[in-house]
C-alpha cells in the first residue's frame, strides 16, 4: 500500500474522493442523529410504560423490547424498506399506479435503526430511573411539587445523569448501525466507500480510510459524552 | 386553640401486615409532639399518613381544618382523589427525612430555593435572600454553594431543615431526623430542632432521643404495635405511664444509649 497514493485518493484533489466521502460522512451522522432522537423518544415512552404504566402498557413495552432486541438490524431495515414498498405499492395499485414506490431509503433506515436502538434505550432509561433514590423523589412530593414539576426538576435530570453512559453506547450502536443503510442504497459513508472502492479497484485504501473516519467520529463523540457526564455528575462524590 | 392535625381511626396495611390499627390523634397549633415506639410500631408510617406519602386504608385525616380526600381503591390500595389538594397541603407541611433526601444535582442553596420558586412561585431574588438567612440560622451559611455530597450528615440534615423552613410551613414533620447521624453530629441538629420548637412551631417528631422527647416536647405519644399506648405531657408519660410496654421500651432505649 502506497500511503501517498492513499492520501491522494481520499483527498480533495482532482482524482480525490474526499468530497464524496465527506458527504457520506455527513449522511451517516445525520442518520445516526435522527435515529438517536427517535430512539430517545421511544425509549422514554417504553421506560415510563415499564416503570409506571398499567398492565397493558407494560406488556406492550415488554413485547417491543423483547422482539426488537432479538432481531438483526438489517432485517428490520429490509422490513421497513421493502415492507413499506409492498404496502405503499398495494395502495398505489388502487390508483392504477404500477411502478415501484417505497419509503425513501434514508427515512426507512432511520426508522429502522431508531426503533431497534429504541428498544435498548428503554432499558437504559429504565435502569437509570431505578437508580434515582426514592427518597429524593419523595422529598419533591413532600414539598408540594406536582407530577410534572417533579419530573422536570428532579426526576429527569437525575435519570439523565445515570443514563448518559448508556446513551453513549446507544449512540455508538446507531453510528455503526447506520452503515446498514447502504443496503438500501442510501449514500452514507459505507455506501460511498463501496462505490469508491469498486470504481478505483482499490478496496483496501478506501475501507481503511472509512474505518479511520468511523474511529474519529466514535472517539470524538466519546469525548463529548465524557464532558457531558462530568457536567451532569457535578455534586456526585467520587470515592 | 386551633387544631393543626387530626387523625381519626387510621388504619394502614402493607399486605397482610397491619401497621396502624385505628389511631386517633390530635395536635393543636403550637404543640410539639414526640412520637416514640420501638421499630415496627408504626410511628414513621403514621407521620407519613399526614402528608399522604402513605395513604391510609381507612380513617380520616384533617390538616388545618381541611379534610384530606382519599379512598380505598379496587385492590385494597388507597389512593388520593384530588392531587391538587394534596400538593397544596403538602406545600404547607415541612418534612425532614431520616436520610435527608437532598437533591444531589443541586447545590445547598438551590435545594433550599427550589420549591419556593417553583411551587410557591415567589421571586427568585427574594428566595435567595431568605435561603441565605435560613442557612445562616441552621449554622451552614458558608456551605450555600456546596453540593450535598460534600457535606457531613449533620450539615445535610440542617440543610434539609432549611429547605423545609423555606416553604413557611404551618406544620413540621420530622421522621427520625438524627437516626442516620454519627453520634457527635446529633447534638447540632437537635439544637436546631429545639430552637424551632421554642419559636412555637407546630411539630411532630418521630425520635429515639429520650432526652429530647422529655425536655422539648409538649406531648409524648407512645405507639405499640400500631396503637397509641400512652399520650400525655412528658412528665406524666415518663413517670406515671401504666403501660408495661412503655417501661420495657424505656429500659431497652436506656441500654442502647
Amino acid at each position: 500500500m502506497d500511503l501517498a497514493r492513499t492520501f491522494e485518493l481520499v483527498g480533495f484533489g482532482p482524482d480525490g474522493w474526499g468530497a464524496i466521502l465527506l458527504a457520506g460522512t455527513a449522511t451517516t451522522l445525520a442518520a445516526a442523529f435522527c435515529g438517536l432522537l427517535l430512539s430517545f423518544v421511544l425509549g422514554a415512552l417504553g421506560a415510563s410504560a415499564k416503570v409506571a404504566g398499567g398492565p397493558a402498557a407494560r406488556a406492550a413495552a415488554e413485547t417491543y423490547t423483547t422482539i426488537l432486541r432479538g432481531v438483526p438490524e438489517l432485517l428490520v431495515i429490509f422490513l421497513f424498506y421493502f415492507g413499506s414498498s409492498s404496502v405503499l405499492g398495494a395502495i398505489a395499485a388502487l390508483f392504477q399506479y404500477q411502478g415501484f414506490i417505497a419509503l425513501p431509503g434514508f427515512l426507512a433506515g432511520v426508522l429502522a435503526i431508531g426503533v431497534v436502538e429504541g428498544a435498548v434505550m428503554v432499558e437504559v432509561l429504565r435502569g437509570a430511573f431505578l437508580a434515582v433514590k426514592p427518597g429524593e423523589i419523595e422529598a419533591a412530593k413532600a414539598c408540594g411539587m406536582n407530577t410534572f414539576l417533579r419530573f422536570r426538576r428532579i426526576i429527569a435530570p437525575l435519570t439523565l445523569r445515570h443514563a448518559l453512559p448508556g446513551i453513549g453506547n446507544v449512540w455508538i450502536g446507531l453510528l455503526k448501525g447506520s452503515s446498514l443503510l447502504s443496503a438500501t442504497g442510501v449514500a452514507e459513508l459505507m455506501r460511498q466507500t463501496q462505490v469508491a472502492a469498486g470504481s478505483t479497484r482499490l478496496p483496501f485504501d478506501f475501507y481503511v480510510a472509512a474505518g479511520a473516519i468511523y474511529i474519529v467520529i466514535t472517539v470524538s463523540s466519546g469525548v463529548v459524552f465524557q464532558l457531558a457526564e462530568r457536567h451532569y455528575s457535578r455534586g456526585v462524590a467520587r470515592p | 386553640m386551633t387544631t393543626a392535625v387530626r387523625l381519626q381511626n387510621i388504619h394502614k396495611r402493607f399486605g397482610a401486615l397491619e401497621v396502624l390499627r385505628g389511631i386517633t390523634l390530635e395536635a393543636q397549633e403550637g404543640e410539639v409532639l414526640s412520637l416514640l415506639g420501638s421499630s415496627g410500631s408504626g410511628k414513621s408510617t403514621l407521620l407519613r399518613c399526614i402528608n399522604m406519602l402513605e395513604i391510609p386504608n381507612d380513617g380520616d385525616v384533617w390538616v388545618a381544618g381541611e379534610a384530606v380526600k382519599f379512598r380505598a381503591g379496587r385492590q385494597g390500595q388507597s389512593r388520593t382523589v384530588d392531587t391538587a389538594q394534596i400538593d397544596r397541603l403538602r406545600s404547607r407541611i415541612g418534612m425532614v427525612f431520616q436520610s435527608f433526601n437532598l437533591w444531589p444535582h443541586l447545590t445547598i442553596l438551590e435545594n433550599v430555593i427550589e420549591a419556593p420558586i417553583h411551587v410557591l412561585k415567589r421571586p427568585r431574588s427574594e428566595c435567595i435572600q431568605e435561603a441565605r438567612d435560613l442557612l445562616e440560622r441552621v449554622g451552614i451559611g458558608d456551605k450555600a454553594q456546596y453540593y450535598p455530597a460534600h457535606l457531613s450528615g449533620g450539615q445535610q440534615q440542617r440543610a434539609a431543615i432549611a429547605r423545609a423552613l423555606a416553604m413557611h410551613p404551618n406544620l413540621m414533620l420530622f421522621d427520625e431526623p438524627t437516626s442516620a447521624l454519627d453520634p457527635e453530629l446529633v447534638g447540632g441538629v437537635l439544637r436546631v430542632i429545639r430552637s424551632l420548637a421554642e419559636e412555637g412551631r407546630t411539630m411532630l417528631v418521630v425520635t429515639h432521643e429520650m432526652a429530647f422527647a422529655r425536655d422539648v416536647s409538649s406531648r409524648v405519644i407512645f405507639l405499640h404495635k400500631g396503637e397509641v399506648e400512652a399520650d400525655g405531657p412528658p412528665e406524666d408519660v415518663f413517670t406515671n405511664s401504666s403501660s408495661p410496654h412503655f417501661q420495657q421500651f424505656l429500659g431497652r432505649e436506656a441500654r442502647t444509649e
